[in-house]
């Protein structure tokens, strides 16, 4: 069935598709109407409790719980509201739980700032979730019923990503299904492990040099792991519904010479910049990084190694070191490939990713042989930074 | 029938790590006595964190979650949440904190769990400090005690906390004292937690022999004297404002309990002249709320 959705909504109607048992959250812009919109549906449209806690903190910690004691649970956040998640984020994966949590991206204060950008989510990345960028709203429903699927198979919670009003507050046309139709696709959980009074275990007691240093080995095995298992996922998607994603998407890469990396709504954008510059015989692609965790190493070096050039566009920053993107790329490309990789900052803070920009960005690209600096800080106004403080 | 009031099965194993003496034991093998088997703990960072043993092994024979230090209250939500919906409403979720978990840290989602009337019970073993990192003062620390960052010459300077009052005026459907020195008592309010709906919290006062400096075949005894000396009343309160005080113990004078333990070695008698006196206008309190209360039932 057919909605003219707003990402946000996509989202809660997803859970509502994965036949969620319990959702626990936190109003935080741009992420509210995930939650004023699954708070009309918990226990009306499905049967789930929707615990409306006290904090992101509490948000994460009660889906431990629930998911801990054998139900299908998700939560729903932003920014800082990650941030104050971050230590219970890692206790999620430490107790192998599949939670599934939509991260609306969004800049992180201060100062005050609600427009987008990933600096939020790729904080976390050393967490051992999950993180699946998306570029649509369709992608957005459609990775919630992914998140699950991979979830429950590797016992590791996911993030589904989404650009701060981009996507949470623009309305397109979504296929959505309901759960009859979904079961299909995603069975109900049947976890292997769960609080069970009648196989009493203990979760989490305190684990010495002897064991801790294997668990942490099964969850990076594990994660590993969820490189295939997101490729049957997506294939398994396609077969019943006929939409497919990749782990990451190569777009007009075939004897590309230089390849754009970007994640996001800025792919889009980016796709126009590409057609155009291809009919106009300049031979450049589009590699769309959908996956971030795990690293699609292997992937991107398919797409990237032969190229000329690769040029990564970052909405986000590592201070000091450039695009965060832009450095897993170079990492996955270390000894497999030369390939000069340019790395572009745009758009921190919801500062507008234009086609101007991108091209831009192709045009200082296809200017030199070699990036001539770690990381070019597209669009800096020099007359704003007199205003602006230190 | 059994001959005892206690019952006499056993939940909790020999083996533990606690301290000799430590009243946070005690009061996990009587809770569970109360409770029984169908029974999940949630147990955030606090004594019972190491107590319960190291993996493989666990020193109760219920499921224990073990969660971060200020998660107890929300985690053990989202347990109940859990079980409910996978068809399981009569298991007791049973969040277990220490005093750091429950005074300090964990009050925010102690707060949430309170307010939103989850069904769980919410027990705090209460040893007045921060044992586990090695008896560091906390906001149940009472006034004039030693910890080691309120040093000599430095004892803590403020009142503890009220933290039943607290809980209890979110307007929970239960909230009550208990200790280990009357185990049948602790044992009812467990029992009856156990059969009610919504939020129960249960302040367990816990005597620790290693952060009190006081003898460790003395924990009862202790135990026992902070009811009798009414620094640590019996006491219920149903739906945050039905008070129900426990007045057939023989009293004590408060210097009679601070003098069991070396923590309290730095206070002066103008000190506990000064205790007295707030302890004997706590206890007034109490009683004209119960007097309320049992006028109001009238």
């Amino acid at each position: 069935m057919k909605k003219v959705l707003e990402g946000n909504h996509a989202i809660s109607y997803g859970v509502k598709a994965a036949d969620v048992d319990v959702v626990a959250a936190y109003p935080i812009t741009p992420q509210t109407q995930i939650v004023e919109r699954l708070s009309e549906m918990c226990g009306t449209d499905f049967d789930a409790r929707f615990i409306k806690v006290e904090s992101e903190h509490s948000a994460m910690a009660a889906v431990i719980g629930s998911s801990a004691a054998g139900a299908r649970s998700f939560t729903a956040t932003s920014s800082q509201g990650l941030l104050l998640m971050h230590e219970v984020l890692h206790w999620a994966v430490g107790a192998r739980l599949p939670i599934v949590m939509a991260n609306v991206n969004r800049a992180i204060a201060p100062p005050w700032n609600i427009w987008t950008d990933q600096n939020d989510s790729l904080s976390q990345r050393d967490t051992g979730w999950l993180q699946i960028y998306c570029e649509s709203n369709q992608e957005v429903f459609d990775t919630t019923l992914h998140a699950f699927y991979i979830a429950e198979r590797i016992h590791l919670p996911v993030m589904l990503v989404l650009d701060a009003f981009f996507l949470s507050h623009t309305s397109e046309i979504v296929d959505v299904f309901d759960a009859d139709e979904a079961r299909e696709f995603l069975p109900p959980f049947r976890p292997i492990e769960r609080l069970d009074p009648n196989s009493p275990r203990a979760y989490g007691n305190l684990t010495g040099p002897d064991n801790y240093y294997e668990l942490r080995h099964k969850i990076d095995t594990a994660m590993r792991d969820a490189l295939t298992v997101a490729r049957e996922a997506d294939d398994a998607f396609y077969n019943l519904w006929g939409r497919r994603y990749g782990i990451v998407e190569g777009y007009r890469t075939e004897d590309a010479a230089t390849v754009l990396v970007t994640s996001g709504t800025i792919t889009s954008t980016a796709r126009t910049v590409i057609d155009s510059r291809r009919e106009n015989g300049e031979r450049v692609g589009l590699l769309k990084m959908r996956l971030f965790r795990p690293f699609p190493v292997e992937a991107v070096r398919t797409f990237l190694a032969r190229a000329q050039k690769v040029a990564v566009i970052d909405r986000n920053i590592g201070f000091s070191i450039g695009g965060i993107f832009a450095q897993e790329v170079r990492a996955a490309l270390y000894g497999a490939s030369h390939v000069p990789v340019f790395s572009f900052i745009a758009g921190i803070g919801g500062r507008d990713v234009t086609p101007k920009t991108i091209g831009e960005i192709l045009d200082i690209t296809a200017a030199s042989e070699r990036p001539d600096r770690d990381v070019y800080w597209i669009g800096v106004k020099d007359e704003q930074l007199l205003y602006t403080g230190i | 029938m059994s001959n005892f009031s206690i019952p006499e099965s056993e939940l909790m194993s020999s083996g533990h790590l606690a301290c000799q003496g430590c009243g946070g034991a005690n009061a996990m093998r009587y809770a569970l006595k109360a409770l029984g088997p169908q029974t999940v703990l949630v147990m955030p960072a606090c004594c019972w964190s190491v107590i319960d043993g190291p993996f493989p092994h666990s020193a109760v024979t219920v499921p224990v979650f073990h969660t971060a230090f200020e998660t107890a209250g929300s985690t053990a939500a989202g347990v109940r949440a859990g079980l409910s919906m996978r068809g399981d409403d009569e298991t007791t979720v049973l969040a277990w904190a220490g005093d750091g978990g429950t005074f300090d840290i964990g009050l925010q989602a102690l707060s949430g769990a309170a307010e939103r009337n989850d069904d769980i019970i919410f027990a705090c073993y209460d040893n007045e400090a921060y044992m586990n990192t090695g008896i560091q003062r906390s906001s149940a620390t009472p006034a004039g005690a030693w910890t080691t960052t309120t040093p000599a010459g430095h004892t803590k300077d403020r009142p503890k906390k009220k933290i039943l009052d607290i809980i209890a005026a979110h307007g929970v459907p239960y909230a009550a004292t208990a200790t280990i020195a009357w185990p049948d008592d602790l044992i009812e309010k467990f029992q009856k937690a156990k059969t009610m709906r919504g939020m129960k919290f249960i302040h367990i006062y816990a005597p620790c022999p290693t952060g009190w400096k006081s003898p460790p075949e003395l924990t009862v005894e202790v135990s026992r004297l902070a009811v009798q000396t009414r620094l640590f009343p019996l006491l219920e309160i149903y739906d945050g404002h039905d008070y129900h005080l426990r007045r057939d113990i023989d009293v004590r004078p408060v210097r009679d309990f601070y003098k069991t333990q070396a923590r309290f070695a730095q206070m002066t008698d103008e000190q506990f002249d000064a205790m007295q006196r707030e302890t004997d206008a706590h206890w007034n309190e109490l009683v004209a709320r119960h007097e309320e209360s049992a006028r109001a039932m009238a």
